[in-house]
């Protein structure tokens, strides 16, 4: 659920709707009012008596108040397809923090050892963007468990009554999601095929999985754009069209490795 | 409200402790012939560093502040409050900032009180600014901007009022912008870079690079995803190159696709070089697969190879392991099963090893030196533009350091390009302690014979929070003549100024660093870039409006060095067309080169006192008398000048001298 912080810049969009309308509804394609934006409303109504509360401990300067209202509002505008991007890419992505994991362990090189601690930071540091970006609007965020080859989703929170409570996802048996069907994404045995292999078989095999998983997030990117309306939301298309640039790069040199290794 | 007490009393102490320092630079001069200066490999840096555990806050956050002046700092107009600022571009007095939700023009002819001239609402993102002449260009890449500038978006797939590419506004009063035309492309424009060419006084140039996916074909016709062997007008492996006739720019169009990256993955098309030829010609004898793919031969790795006997065993209907037959076979079909492969990986999404990175992210255009820098995707580009609507790539580096190549600057003689590694895209935290020093950094590269070799990688040194996200960006050249001296953006990571004139050794020498946001989440903000601009550093600060500082002098610059830089004058700036610095001669640029000499040790110190002490008397008095003294000096400075370690330097002081005493 919202945060008190978060409840409070919800406090704050409902003033500044009120006072500013020219602001919320003048400004720009990202802040205007959108089929989610009656939930919204509807959703601070609900809080609003006890944000007031927290409001009046507050001294924010009258422009910091606004910044973090736009902020709530920019952040209205989405569609399904994008909370099903968000949604999907970070169990796509927390597979491969599971195959890259088994990198030092599995007598990697050093250049797949670089790659896949990159892989780590990078991806690591998306899934904490996107489930902020689901948070943020009230969507049923994927909380992310790895046991060793094992990834387990289990949504949180959300606005929508069906998905609350948990739903513990075991690789495949996700009440929402069957992220194996994803593009790119490895069987259990194939994961399991990675993690026996060692030193330069583990490089290639880790290599070749990688460059399919990777294409798999491209084309899920590909797929977001061809959607009606979605991608509108700042956040998410820098974050896909990062995800895009990034990954088709690290495609690259990762079938020039590949090409290396003889 | 912006900055605090603790930094102006920082502020304070720092311009008595300059003022200190340059006092008593002065009597030792007079009075001993020790240097006073010292190299800057020898001088202290902050420690603890002071931006570290900076206070969090919108509009209060805590700063810090290094070797530089804050003038002002503004926030943005409150149409454009909680949208984010992006890039600058200069004409006159004016900063025009580039912004989501369209662009700003600030009125900085009182730089401690800039004023808001424009706030034309007109989103899209991320709205990179350019100007010439009359003329504003202004880049839209994502999917809500319209044609008609309206503030609702484009919510379908395919729409005609979307404008993905490059809008055009008349600017001749600056105060009322005319929006006169927009080029459309493919993949829309992330950045674009503006090209004056000498030879062509009717024409400018735009070379836009996008790196969003293509648009559908029913959207813009001739947009095509399919790669280039299959559809030569292919949207993917190509820049687009804009000409904008002066006298008519409405009619501006795209005039050229060049594919720079055209062969960039490929094997030698000339065939291979002996030594690789002797390489294949043994793995050959020791038995290993050989394909025959583009003019030359490859070792085809045991991976691929088991997957054809795989392959082939169940074209015959068998089953396990592959017989001697299938090998045979193998051999004889390996070049056809080869070139399949190969399509089979470009047909994934019309991309592939074998042709490259597909976009640039930023090309930074050197007219005066003929190149440009591209930095595109995994490699960073070396391209000859001496013929602007056929620039043609001259070298390519890649570094597996690097996650993205995102731009280029080159210093000011063109000897040392500096790449920046825009790792996460500028959302992502990417300077916490954890976060390896070479990645999201720059690199930098000397120039050698049209080829790139690695220097160093440099990185703002202060680890932040995991809630400011922070990663190499956008920076310029600061014109101190004889060093190279850059300041940069850092996002949230702050701005700091750094001297890069050891291509292998850079050295942090300023910097500004507020604390983040939020405590609690990543927002998005901090320094989208910072560039130096008549002698004033403004900063587009994504959230938080305009920043202006500018240098302090340092034990790392001084007082000379800054009064020379501040000799040029620049009538309009665009990042990423770098104008070549000149400077004219002047009484700073002479004291300029020699504190270097005494900073670097390569000039006597008696010879210095000398050179000082002349022109001292010199300023004391003018027409011919000073113009005598004036000459005497260049005379001594030229017979002194083989003794230096430097004697170039001091030739130049020499040749300064003379072009002061001609007036």
């Amino acid at each position: 659920m919202a945060t008190s912080h978060t409840r409070l810049i919800i406090y704050f969009s409902l003033i500044i709707a009120f006072l500013l309308p020219i602001y919320i509804t003048g400004c720009s394609g990202s802040e205007t009012t959108t089929d989610h934006s009656e939930h919204h409303q509807h959703h601070h109504n609900g809080h609003q008596q006890e944000i007031h509360q927290e409001h009046t401990q507050h001294e924010m300067s009258d422009l910091e108040a606004l910044y973090w209202a736009r902020i709530d509002s920019s952040r209205m505008n989405f569609v399904q397809a994008d909370v099903d991007f968000m949604t999907d890419m970070i169990a796509h992505h927390a597979q491969a923090l599971i195959m890259s994991r088994l990198a030092p362990e599995n007598g990697a090189s050093d250049s797949v050892q670089r790659l896949a601690a990159r892989i780590i930071n990078a991806q690591g540091d998306e899934i904490g963007t996107m489930q902020k970006w689901l948070r943020d609007r009230h969507q049923p965020v994927p909380e992310v468990h790895i046991d060793g080859l094992i990834l387990m989703i289990h949504m949180e929170g959300g606005d929508n009554h069906d998905m609350h409570g948990d739903h513990h996802g075991h690789h495949g048996h996700d009440a929402m999601h069957h992220h194996h069907d994803m593009p790119g994404m490895l069987t259990q045995e194939q994961l399991e095929e990675l993690a026996a292999a060692h030193g330069s078989e583990f490089d290639r095999k880790f290599l070749t999985f990688m460059i399919e998983h990777h294409e798999g997030a491209i084309y899920m990117v590909d797929e977001l754009f061809a959607a009606d309306g979605a991608a509108l939301d700042r956040e998410l298309f820098d974050l896909a069209s990062g995800i895009n640039a990034e990954q088709v790069t690290e495609i690259d040199r990762m079938w020039k490795m590949l090409d290396e290794m003889n | 409200m912006n900055y605090t007490v603790t930094a102006k009393f920082a502020v304070l102490f720092l311009l008595l402790g300059a003022y200190l320092f340059s006092a008593s630079v002065q009597a030792q001069q007079s009075s001993t012939a020790e240097s006073a200066l010292k190299p800057i490999t020898e001088i202290a840096q902050p420690d603890p560093d002071p931006r570290i555990g900076l206070r969090a806050g919108v509009f209060d956050a805590e700063e810090t502040i290094w070797n530089l002046r804050m003038l002002s700092t503004a926030p943005p107009p409150p149409d454009f409050i909680g949208s984010w600022g992006t890039d600058l571009a200069f004409k006159d007095n004016y900063a025009i900032q580039g912004n989501y939700n369209g662009f700003v023009i600030w009125d900085i002819s009182n730089p401690e009180n800039p004023s808001v001239a424009v706030d034309f609402l007109c989103p899209a993102s991320q709205s990179d600014v350019s100007v010439y002449g009359d003329l504003l260009f202004v880049s839209g890449e994502g999917l809500g901007g319209r044609l008609d500038c309206g503030t609702e978006g484009v919510r379908e797939t395919v729409s005609p009022d979307r404008l993905r590419g490059i809008r055009i506004f008349d600017i001749s009063d600056i105060y009322e912008p005319e929006y006169i035309a927009n080029v459309q492309t493919c993949r829309g424009s992330h950045t674009h870079s503006v090209l004056v060419d000498p030879n062509d006084d009717e024409n400018v140039y735009v070379y836009v690079s996008g790196s969003a996916p293509v648009r559908p074909e029913e959207e813009l016709p001739g947009c095509s995803d399919a790669f280039p062997d299959e559809d030569p007008n292919s949207a993917f492996f190509r820049i687009e190159v804009i000409q904008v006739p002066l006298a008519n720019p409405e009619q501006a169009a795209i005039v050229s696709s060049p594919r720079i990256f055209d062969g960039l993955e490929a094997p030698p098309v000339h065939g291979l070089a002996p030594e690789e030829q002797a390489i294949v010609d043994r793995a050959a004898e020791a038995g290993r697969f050989i394909a025959n793919y583009r003019n030359a031969q490859r070792i085809v790795n045991d991976g691929i190879v088991n997957r054809f006997l795989a392959q082939l065993v169940e074209e015959r209907g068998g089953e396990g392991e592959p017989t001697a037959a299938d090998s045979t076979l193998l051999r004889e079909r390996m070049d056809d099963m080869y070139l399949d492969l190969m399509e089979e990986r470009l047909a994934v999404r019309g991309r592939s090893v074998d042709l490259g990175p597909n976009q640039c992210h930023d090309i930074t255009l050197y007219p005066e030196i003929g190149l440009a820098g591209g930095a595109c995707e995994g490699y960073g580009l070396l391209i000859d533009i001496s013929d602007p609507i056929n620039p043609v790539r001259i070298d390519a580096v890649a570094d597996s350091n690097f996650a993205y190549w995102h731009s280029a600057t080159f210093n000011n003689d063109g000897t040392t390009v500096l790449f920046t590694d825009e790792w996460g895209g500028g959302t992502q935290p990417k300077c916490r302690e954890t976060d390896p020093y070479e990645w999201g950094a720059n690199a930098i590269y000397s120039i050698v014979d049209g080829k790139m070799e690695f220097q160093s990688y440099f990185k703002m040194p202060a680890p932040q929070t995991s809630t400011e996200n922070c990663v190499a960006h956008n920076g310029s050249m600061i014109p101190i003549p004889g060093r190279d001296i850059m300041v940069q953006s850092w996002y949230q990571g702050g701005i700091n100024v750094f001297d890069f004139t050891d291509p292998a050794n850079p050295i942090e020498i300023a910097f500004h660093d507020r604390g983040p946001l939020s405590d609690d989440r990543l927002e998005i903000g901090g320094s989208w870039s910072i560039y130096w601009y008549n002698g004033l550093l403004i900063n587009s600060e994504i959230v938080r409006g305009l920043d202006i500082f500018e240098l302090l002098p340092s034990e790392f610059i001084t007082e000379n060095e800054i009064a020379a830089s501040n000799t040029v004058r620049m009538d309009y700036f665009n990042p990423q067309g770098q104008p070549m610095f000149t400077w004219p001669a002047s009484f700073p640029l002479v004291k300029a080169y020699a504190d270097q000499l005494e900073r670097d040790r390569e000039f006597d110190m008696q010879s210095l006192q000398l050179l000082r002490t002349g022109l001292e008397r010199a300023e004391l008095t003018n027409g011919n008398e000073q113009a005598r003294i004036l000459t005497e000096l260049a005379v001594e400075m030229e017979s002194r000048a083989t003794g230096s370690a430097n004697s170039a330097k001091v030739l130049k002081i020499a040749e300064t001298l003379r072009e002061l005493a001609a007036g």
